[in-house]
């Protein structure tokens, strides 16, 4: 027991000694809570948009005005003519051109209906239809608000909106358990893949292996400050998340660290799994990489949503380890689900740590006998 | 072995903030010598050497290499020394020939020039079939000669050894000596460190450093006879001994 | 000059030689276009709608009717009551509940006031108002002709009628959108990672000393280190395009020429900040993570994903300094808008000046390092 304690001891050291790693260790997540807490916005707020007036009466003026003071636009341009709207689209600046056709305020207000058009910039799919969605909306709420009359044989619909689990419909909430996810997944199955390769790498593990240390006690060894490192670290986003943004716990604590801790175990036995497959840190890194890093950033749901991706996809990240944790994760914290709602997703990581653990062991034991040999 | 000097040093003083690794360090190296620095572990020999390659800068005092002033011009020394280093030379993942071609054009030799010499090398060494193999696949006796070949192989006034034979079996080291004596039979200086005893033994003029000093400078007879020694290894025992151990 | 030749030979060579540099070249741009491209997509999809109707009604109906032949809704499923409602919102099995309540066809004819309750998960803040903004886009049109047919003039229930259409881009298609900002994603992976890689990796193998001690300047040692992944970053950025021309049929609006000079500039200033990285870590797997935390930064905050212009003051200056926010504009509005020259110089001219900056910094403090 002491020599393991001694082993585990000169294993901490080594990570606390590696200050720049350590550095970036806790500072990724810290700077990714502030990116997508702070700087990145999948809302528009400020877009740039042209109005074509043709008509120049009381009701464009009013609309362009509500427009404007909706805080989701602002007037860049005062278009004369059909031809400059190309032009103006190149520049880059204005990201839909609003266009009122002649006699728009008569028409409306004596006939009853009038016509608009938006020309959104496709280029950028996203803004396009938020920005058209928002000015369709602000339009037929202006159009609403001109109704007469109002009595019993004119019925309005009234429509009311209960936002759930996010009142203030803060974007952070979608974003913050990926961060949880990406971090896990990155201090377990990287550095602990990296480790234990770079001991191969430098003949360090015939040592060890040759000490009276048991195998199990040497990955063991390894493993520890990772997995007290992914503790902290997600104590620190949370306590984060709380403290910047008031995102708060809505499910149980105890819930939470428990699944954490699964999921820590998860990646953990896939970093050994990796390292025991590779001789070098440089393939142990590409392998972590791309084959864990990117999918988890890019095919779990962390940002893009799964039900976009083409079908074929669904089924590949139903292998990836995040995309089921990142579910648990956002129920648990943001809606406030107990473990009737998870349990399947949790099943699903305990059986994939099961399968990882026994064949990573497995693998384990086939490298150190041909290791001894 | 003339009486030309290729290396003047006088009163060479390096410092690192107030540890002194070499401390006034004054000797010379004549045109054609095979010159052996020994010295032990932290005795400042991988300082000085850095001096006199052009890779480090000296505290005080005044070092001339190849007719260079090192203060003032150390990016010239490079051009007319060559170096070989025990812990690498050569790229593994390059062939023979390609490093031949790569340290030939850095020191600026022409392509033709190359090939030619490179033809002459590979037949004298007798390693005309391993031209096209990478480095990493040949032992290390080989390697640790082609590198020495390679180190010359721009013809510089001065070629520095750092340990070349460390790791290699005795026949090799053998062999490698007598390219060695050949080199400076050609004019070319050798000046080399190391820890084998009897290579001393082997050296023109050896020297011995301790503590940052120079504790003797001689022929390997010469020195035997100062100290009392039968061999070097005994003096050089004798003299680098830990100051505890004389008290 | 020609020692500088004899270095690019070796380094070549080199290159050529690594397994897993060599395929990777290739590799890189074919993985990101295949499985990159259909994965990035942020396209706000149908929202799953669950109804409760306890109405019952032609009228309720014929709302239904119309939800579910709108193009923003996929009417999922059927809920009894409220808290039949919760538990499928958090479940996560539909993103929208309404409720219409057993009176509101009376309402509609007038006893009383006809209501409707959504219940919205609202955990992507933004689907959830845009699926607000659909629901009573809906809702309006059908009260308008239920008023209307009731014989009332249109005149006191005025609508607009909106037509929308989408520039550069007409179906919206979401690939249009992402390639560009992969394929500089792609120039990045490997004018930052594996350029990086590369000159941390002989760092890190000890055989710097040995190029020290040669008559061969600090420069061209840089210069023959960057310059290959220059010229493998141009190529693999046409491999790229030419990928994603015939896989997808990406158009490629304005000029080549401009295209490739401003990725030219681009890569200048990321291999600058590859070799300031670099003599920084003394591992690879250092370099690996300070090079992936910065790149994270720059690629988030550049617009890629999202709207740069939405972004806070503070972030918005801060991409004054970030090269892949001007590529990623240039890069769009060139392929997608056919943007010239005069459009995108001020961006370019910015791009110029942090390319030179970067490589000199860069340059400077290698020196003083290595």
């Amino acid at each position: 027991m002491k020599r393991f304690m001694a082993f585990v001891k000169k294993e901490f050291l080594h990570i606390f000694r590696d200050y720049r790693t350590l550095i970036i260790l806790f500072g990724l997540p810290a700077v990714q809570i502030l990116v997508f807490g702070y700087a990145v916005r999948t809302d528009i707020s400020n877009a740039g948009i042209a109005v074509l007036d043709l008509s120049h009466d009381e009701i464009t003026t009013d609309i362009t005005n509500k427009l404007e003071s909706s805080g989701f636009f602002r007037i860049v341009y005062s278009l004369h003519s059909n031809n400059e709207i190309d032009a103006a689209f190149k520049e880059g600046i204005i990201k839909e051109v609003v266009i009122f056709p002649e006699d728009f305020g008569s028409d409306l207000t004596r006939e009853g209906s009038a016509s608009v058009s938006i020309i959104a910039d496709g280029s950028e799919p996203n803004s396009a239809n938020l920005v058209s969605s928002y000015t369709t909306a602000i339009l037929s709420e202006y159009s609403a608000g001109l109704t007469k009359n109002i009595s019993a044989t004119m019925p309005v619909i009234r429509s009311e909106v209960r936002m759930y689990f996010n009142p203030n419909l803060k974007s952070q909430f979608m974003f913050v358990p990926g961060v949880i996810t990406l971090i896990l997944i990155l201090v377990c199955a990287l550095m602990t893949s990296v480790t234990i390769a770079r001991e191969k790498e430098f003949g360090t593990m015939e040592v060890l292996l040759v000490s009276p240390l048991r195998p199990w006690q040497i990955i063991l060894g390894k493993v520890a400050p990772y997995f007290f490192l992914s503790v902290i670290n997600v104590i620190t986003i949370l306590l984060m998340a709380w403290f910047v943004f008031e995102l708060p716990i809505q499910g149980s604590l105890a819930l939470l660290m428990a699944e954490c801790m699964l999921y820590i175990l998860l990646s953990l036995s896939i970093g050994i799994l990796i390292s025991a497959s590779v001789s070098n840190m440089q393939a142990a890194m590409f392998i972590s990489m791309l084959g864990m890093m990117l999918p988890s950033l890019l095919l779990s749901g962390f940002i893009f949503p799964i039900e976009n991706m083409p079908k074929i996809y669904d089924y590949v990240s139903a292998v990836l380890p995040p995309r089921w944790f990142i579910n648990i994760i956002r129920g648990i914290m943001v809606k406030g689900a107990g473990f009737e709602i998870i349990w399947k997703e949790t099943l699903i990581l305990f059986a994939m740590t099961i399968f990882f653990l026994v064949l990573g062991s497995k693998k384990f034991k086939v490298r150190l006998s041909q290791e001894e040999k | 072995m003339t009486e030309q000097k290729v290396i003047e040093v006088k009163d060479l003083v390096k410092k690192f903030g107030s540890f002194v690794a070499n401390d006034h360090l004054t000797f010379d190296v004549y045109k054609g010598e095979i010159f052996g620095f020994l010295g032990a572990n932290g005795a400042g020999k991988t300082t000085a050497i850095r001096i006199f390659c052009g890779l480090s800068r000296l505290t005080s005092g005044k070092v001339t290499v190849a007719g260079i002033d090192a203060a003032r011009s150390p990016e010239e020394i490079k051009k007319r020394i060559g170096y070989m280093s025990q812990r690498f030379s050569l790229y593994e993942d390059l062939t023979v020939s390609e490093n031949i071609e790569l340290y030939g054009g850095i020191y600026g030799m022409r392509m033709k020039e190359i090939i030619t010499r490179t033809e002459q090398l590979l037949e004298r060494l007798d390693f005309t079939q391993y031209r096209d193999m990478l480095i990493r696949s040949l032992p290390l006796g080989l390697r640790q000669k082609l590198a020495f070949a390679v180190a010359v192989f721009h013809d510089p006034e001065i070629v520095f050894l750092d340990e070349p034979t460390s790791g290699v079996d005795p026949i090799t080291r053998r062999q490698f000596w007598e390219m060695i004596y050949e080199t400076a039979s050609h004019g070319i200086t050798v000046f080399v460190t190391t820890h084998y005893m009897d290579e001393a033994e082997y050296c023109d003029r050896v020297t011995i450093m301790n503590e940052g000093k120079i504790v003797a400078l001689d022929t390997p007879a010469a020195l035997r006879q100062t100290f009392g020694t039968s061999s070097v290894e005994e003096l050089f025992v004798k003299i680098t001994r830990p100051k505890t151990e004389t008290e | 000059m020609r020692k500088l030749m004899f270095l690019l030979k070796k380094e070549l060579r080199q290159i050529r030689r690594d397994p897993l540099l060599s395929r990777a070249i290739i590799m890189v741009p074919i993985i990101q276009m295949l499985i990159l491209i259909p994965a990035v997509n942020l396209e706000v999809k149908k929202i799953d709608l669950a109804i409760a109707d306890s109405d019952h009604s032609p009228a309720s109906r014929e709302l239904l009717a119309r939800l579910t032949g709108s193009s923003f809704f996929n009417v999922s499923s059927t809920a009894d009551n409220y808290d039949d409602a919760e538990q499928i919102l958090l479940k996560g099995s539909a993103d929208m509940v309404l409720f219409i309540p057993e009176d509101f066809s009376e309402g509609l004819s007038g006893a009383g006031i006809p209501r409707l309750q959504v219940l919205s998960d609202a955990v992507n803040a933004t689907s959830a108002q845009l699926g607000w903004a659909y629901f009573n886009a809906v809702v309006r049109d059908y009260n308008r002709e239920i008023i209307i047919n009731k014989g009332i003039a249109p005149a006191s229930i005025p609508g607009i009628n909106i037509s929308t259409r989408y520039w550069y881009n007409e179906t919206l298609n979401y690939k249009f959108y992402m390639l560009p900002g992969v394929l500089v994603i792609l120039i990045t992976a490997i004018g930052l990672l594996m350029a990086g890689l590369n000159l941390v990796k002989e760092k890190e193998m000890g055989t710097i000393e040995q190029i020290n001690v040669t008559p061969v300047k600090k420069w061209q040692l840089i210069a023959s280190k960057v310059i290959p992944f220059f010229i493998i970053g141009l190529l693999d950025l046409a491999l790229g395009l030419i990928i994603g021309w015939i896989l997808f049929g990406i158009p490629f609006e304005g000029s080549l020429l401009l295209f490739f000079a401003c990725a030219a500039i681009f890569l200048i200033a990321v291999l600058g900040l590859a070799l300031f990285f670099s003599s920084m870590a003394s591992t690879q797997q250092q370099f690996l993570f300070i090079a992936f935390f910065f790149v994270m930064i720059f690629v988030l905050m550049s617009g890629i994903f999202t709207p740069a212009e939405s972004m806070p003051r503070w972030a918005q200056d801060f991409n004054y300094v970030n090269p892949v926010a001007y590529l990623m504009r240039i890069n769009r509005m060139v392929m997608l808008k056919g943007s010239g020259f005069h459009d995108i110089a001020r961006d370019m001219g910015a791009l110029a000046v942090l390319a030179f900056s970067f490589i000199s910094f860069a340059i400077w403090t290698y020196r003083k390092r290595a």
